[in-house]
């Protein structure tokens, strides 16, 4: 079993699911047209994560290998669709900004990737720990993307963050450069690859420096 | 049958039958919640497009169903005052650059447009989304106008010869909203006498 500080620093940055396992591209690119977006996103997907990790941790001596796959899409699945009917009673006005896109996760490779690379073999703790860590992995990388993009695109950052967060969070909401001054193309799909990319020779130019072996990309790294 | 293949066949039905009842349960208990909301939502939109102040009932409960000329049942949503109608409001469709737009749009009982907004739209983030009145009050230039106010040859952007304000890069999205308008008006005109009916 790996250490959880370990696990704590592949979910955050070594086998990062956007930069590192390069996984789950369709909401990445789909949902960072802004820092807010890219945020909530991240959440909904680490919210998923994490119970569907713990789930199969939990019932893997019942889950036979033949079986597993479709377990493991039938647990992702009522999972997604479980955040989506509460969120859409009792937290509508975050569900108008994300509901679309929520069922987007059912399609994402990350959290199927990490059941069958980690939860299907390890005990229940570090599994949840696994899905939290990765899942916040995740929303770290949305939330950079989107920053990058919609600073470049729109010149704002984190606008409409009190949708997501509350009021209180308002302060958040800062005006970058002077208005009508972006770069349209960054809020278009091209954008996506551009910033993702970039982002991503910055994080092996950072490791190159470090000194750290870079890995290619790949769900089974533990 | 192989009794390996029977043991998967009844994990897989068990973890469905479980999962389905956890889903059924929270659906049971999140439906009303949901219900209440969607309605919410729909009020709020309207109360957009028909001011408060005009209506003393609520233009949910007070809705009329018509036929459009394309054979399609249109929800018209209707305000009431001391038992009169002041406005209606029902949605309308363009066609934007990235698929349909929908908009609701209000009118009052002689034709004049109450208020419109875009419901539900595709279009591109920077270009055609100056039509949502979150980024810019360009839907709200339509407000108090009727055909007649421009006349209805003059009801197009600009670029074709009208009197509305077009974006720069983007005339495809205006085009949609306005032809939509136009015609949600003439579709009042048409079905005057059934919207303002009282029974």
């Amino acid at each position: 079993m790996p250490s959880y500080s370990r696990i704590v620093k592949d979910g955050l940055w070594d086998n990062n699911g956007v930069f590192g396992m390069i996984l789950g591209m369709c909401p990445t690119m789909a949902m960072t047209t802004s820092a807010t977006n890219g945020l909530g996103m991240g959440l909904a997907t680490a919210a998923v994560m994490a119970a569907s990790s713990l789930l199969v941790a939990m019932f893997r001596g019942y889950i036979t290998q033949e079986v597993r796959i479709p377990v493991y899409i039938l647990i992702v699945a009522a999972m997604v669709t479980l955040v989506d009917m509460t969120m859409n009673a009792y937290m509508h006005e975050l569900y108008k900004v994300l509901g679309l896109f929520i069922p987007l996760i059912v399609s994402n490779c990350l959290p199927l990737a990490r059941l069958e690379a980690f939860a299907a073999k390890e005990p229940v703790l570090p599994s949840l720990a696994d899905g939290v860590f990765m899942g916040i992995g995740f929303t770290l990388a949305l939330t950079a993307i989107g920053a990058v993009r919609e600073i470049i695109g729109s010149g704002t950052l984190f606008a409409d963050a009190h949708l997501l967060l509350g009021p209180s969070f308002r302060f958040l909401e800062t005006q970058v450069l002077p208005h009508d001054t972006g770069v349209l193309v960054m809020i278009l799909p091209p954008g996506g690859f551009l910033a993702t990319g970039m982002l991503m020779a910055a994080k092996r130019l950072i490791d190159l420096k470090a000194g750290k072996e870079i890995k290619m990309a790949g769900a089974h790294a533990v | 049958m192989n009794p390996r293949t029977l043991i998967h066949a009844v994990i897989l039905g068990a973890f469905c039958t479980g999962f389905g009842i956890v889903l059924a349960a929270t659906d049971r208990a999140t439906h009303d919640q949901i219900k209440q909301r969607a309605l919410e939502d729909m009020q709020n939109s309207l109360s957009q497009v028909i001011p408060p102040g005009l209506h003393d009932n609520n233009p949910v409960k007070d809705a009329i169903q018509l036929t459009t000329d394309g054979g399609k049942t249109l929800t018209v949503y209707r305000a009431m005052k001391d038992g009169k109608v002041t406005g209606v409001a029902y949605q309308i469709v363009g066609n934007g650059y990235a698929g349909p737009v929908k908009l609701m749009l209000g009118v009052d009982p002689n034709g004049h447009v109450l208020g419109v907004r875009a419901t539900e739209h595709h279009e591109t983030p920077g270009l055609g989304d100056k039509i949502d009145i979150a980024k810019t009050d360009w839907i709200t230039k339509f407000t108090g106008r009727w055909l007649g106010n421009p006349p209805e040859d003059k009801w197009k952007v600009k670029k074709d010869g009208g009197v509305f304000d077009q974006f720069s890069g983007a005339t495809i999205t205006p085009r949609g909203v306005v032809g939509a308008i136009r015609k949600g008006l003439l579709f009042f005109a048409a079905h005057k006498d059934q919207m303002l009916e009282v029974r």
